[in-house]
């Protein structure tokens, strides 16, 4: 008599049956709707567009609502969607000071040319729950006053302003929903310039190479700039988060001040050869930071030296964390020495991917029947044959960790 | 069989995304045991899952192949079910649970009991493609090693547990020489398999999708289980026979099989089992040990 512990095709089909059922909930409550997720929950499948590397907030909305709000889950499902999609080419560069930006700050000039943008933010904001927004006492706002806010009248629902684009009906995929990002501005020079000019902060050249793309290719390490940034903006955001703070706890410090935070709308343009000229294809939004951080002698005069983050859509907290942690990496580049772990190139950049770090964690839930077995039987005759020194160092791991 | 779902190319890949998977693939068949980079694609399964795997199946398979897929050296376990299931529904190809009549076998964790017949593919889900990796876990540090041909450590590991242990403590993912010039990781198959490698008429691929590397021993390529002269590598054995078929050569795992702690013995290998089995009918089982409770 065995007892079968080998599953099959049966419990498989019941158990996605059960998750379909958990996902629903009590059927007495509405259904959530790709529009409520994308609208009401917008920082959420804002994460999931950018860990996800896919810029398309319906796909984002409908991998939340699929993943049950596992946000993890959902950019899982949003990468594996990207990954069968084939590359048509790359897009020109994003110009980002002309973005029209929702928000703009700095933390190192009080005001500066084009000003400081508020917008909605968490910041200054008490974290008192608000019951209002209960599902008991719930009423609506004053019609139109977060229009007023921003300085315009109120408008109609639906109604565009002039110069927005129109809502294309999206075609599943590429940017979709231009134009929600506020009031149109003028283009903002990036305020890291006011340094530039006086020499106080180091030049960033283009060293004309084509970047690379980590999503197509495997690279060696170390990486280039660009490549450990494109691996920074897919990375998780808990975990760059925590790696910029460990920054400011002394392990790998940089001191940085934001000199600029932005979030905006682009233009993405793509260069077509049969028309020889490049053509906006989408808009998107895209959150940017730079930090300006402890200066360097350079041949003698020391200058700032910088780091930075780019990230699609509204996503500040790790547009920051980001930063930070580029700069962090550049450890090796200004002869810093690597202390921390934020500094160490290899460690960050292959750890930070939440897609590969969930699946190999999750995969120890497979069974490993046969590895057990044979670290049993060996077990077993290690005990019975105590040939070595049996020193007791074979207590701990042993290196060859179970897989 | 029906589409699984409209608007997936075939095999789940896209033709160019199977394309980097074939290149890679015939640099590594070249290169035995070197692991080759190749941009890996996020497939529909988690990541530690099998997708290096599954993508070098999806890359290779056709509609006339006969695709077996196992976990844990058995048909039927839940991830092998799983994977089978999407690479029938997406490339209509033909499944079996017969070691001989498959054209491809993707595995993780064992090499069938069966004996392996030149033409046929072996594809192994492989979690950490460097056998150097524990030992030190820069990729930069060990591509020097391998290209320097410098296994020195993996020799000090392997003395260390002889001189803790009295023999070479690793059961399984037991490093092996391929072609007398990389050190490979056979993937966490229990070293009773490794042999199976050596001179084997099939070709064997190793697909890491996380890691991002592909690798192969070409059909009867040398595969040297690392060893010492006075310390022989040892495949080892049960010293059990299967509780259903009475298989005294084949790998068990054990099942426990009440709460006093009784354990019986049956193959890993369920194909394997239960073709001895249907062959053995009427025929006398060779007596299984009971195990003392």
């Amino acid at each position: 008599m065995y007892v079968a512990v080998k599953g099959g095709e049966k419990a498989i089909k019941s158990a996605h049956a059960l998750l379909s059922e958990a996902r629903r909930g009590p059927l007495d409550i509405p259904e959530i709707s790709q529009g409520q997720i994308r609208h009401q929950l917008g920082l959420a499948v804002e994460r999931v567009m950018a860990e996800g590397s896919l810029y398309a907030p319906k796909l984002a909305a409908l991998a939340v609502k699929q993943a049950r709000g596992d946000l993890v889950e959902a950019i899982f499902l949003l990468r594996a969607t990207r990954g069968t999609f084939p590359t048509w080419g790359y897009s020109e560069p994003l110009d980002s000071s002309a973005a029209r930006a929702k928000r703009r700050i700095s933390g190192t000039w009080k005001d500066l040319p084009g000003g400081q943008i508020l917008g909605a933010t968490f910041d200054y904001s008490h974290r008192l729950l608000d019951f209002e927004l209960g599902d008991v006492a719930r009423h609506s706002r004053p019609l139109g006053e977060a229009e007023e806010a921003r300085g315009e009248g109120p408008r109609v629902p639906g109604e565009r302003e002039p110069g927005q684009a129109r809502e294309r009906e999206p075609g599943e995929t590429g940017a979709q929903e231009p134009g929600e990002t506020g009031p149109s501005l003028e283009a903002l020079p990036r305020a890291a310039r006011i340094l530039l000019g006086e020499g106080l902060l180091e030049t960033e050249s283009d060293d004309g190479e084509t970047p690379g793309d980590l999503t197509r290719r495997t690279y060696p390490f170390p990486y280039s700039r660009e490549l450990r940034l494109q691996s920074l903006a897919r990375a998780d955001e808990g975990f760059l988060l925590s790696l910029a703070y460990s920054t400011q706890r002394g392990f790998g410090s940089t001191h940085p001040f934001v000199a600029e935070l932005r979030i905006g709308t682009v233009k993405v343009e793509f260069w077509a050869p049969e028309l020889g000229f490049p053509v906006t294809v989408a808009e998107m939004e895209i959150t940017e930071c730079e930090t300006v951080n402890q200066f360097r002698g350079n041949g003698g005069r020391p200058r700032f030296t910088r780091g930075y983050g780019l990230v699609m859509g509204d996503n500040e907290r790790k547009a920051l964390a980001l930063a930070m942690v580029e700069r962090a990496l550049r450890a090796p580049e200004y002869e810093e020495g690597v202390k921390g772990p934020a500094q160490d190139e290899e460690f960050v950049l292959s750890h930070g991917d939440n897609v590969e770090a969930y699946g190999f964690v999750s995969h120890v839930k497979l069974p490993h029947y046969v590895d057990f077995q044979a670290e049993l039987s060996l077990l077993r005759s290690l005990r019975e044959n105590p040939g070595g020194t049996g020193d007791g160092f074979g207590e701990e791991g042993d290196g060859d960790g179970a897989l | 069989m029906a589409r699984y779902r409209t608007g997936l190319n075939y095999a789940y890949l896209s033709e160019d995304a199977k394309r980097v998977v074939r290149r890679a693939l015939l640099k590594a068949v070249a290169i035995p045991g070197f692991q080759v980079p190749f941009s890996g694609r996020e497939m529909p399964m988690p990541y530690g899952w099998g997708t290096g795997g599954v993508q070098v199946t999806a890359s290779l398979i056709g509609p006339g192949d006969v695709l077996k897929v196992i976990d844990q050296g058995a048909d039927d376990t839940t991830n092998a079910v799983s994977i089978r299931d999407f690479l029938a529904k997406t490339a209509f190809c033909r499944v079996t649970e017969e070691t001989g009549e498959a054209t491809i076998i993707q595995t993780r964790h064992r090499i069938p009991e069966t004996p392996l017949k030149e033409g046929q593919i072996m594809v192994y889900q492989v979690p950490i493609p460097d056998p150097l990796r524990f030992l030190e876990p820069k990729l930069e540090e060990n591509r020097a090693l391998h290209a320097l041909r410098e296994y020195g450590i993996l020799y000090v590991k392997l003395y260390e547990d002889v001189t803790r242990h009295g023999e070479i403590a690793q059961s399984y993912d037991y490093p092996a020489m391929v072609n007398r010039r990389y050190a490979m990781s056979p993937s966490p198959i229990p070293r009773f398999d490794n042999p199976k490698l050596r001179l084997s008429p099939a070709l064997h691929l190793f697909g890491a999708g996380r890691e991002k590397r592909v690798y192969a021993v070409p059909p009867h390529c040398e595969v040297e289980s690392l060893a010492f002269s006075d310390y022989p590598f040892r495949a080892g054995e049960s010293g059990h026979r299967c509780e259903l078929c009475g298989d005294g050569e084949s790998f068990l795992d054990e099942m426990v099989v009440d709460d006093a702690g009784g354990r019986v013995f049956v193959c890993s290998d369920s194909a394997h089992c239960r073709r001895r089995r249907e062959s053995l009918q009427g025929a006398e089982l060779p007596r299984a040990e009971k195990e003392e409770k």
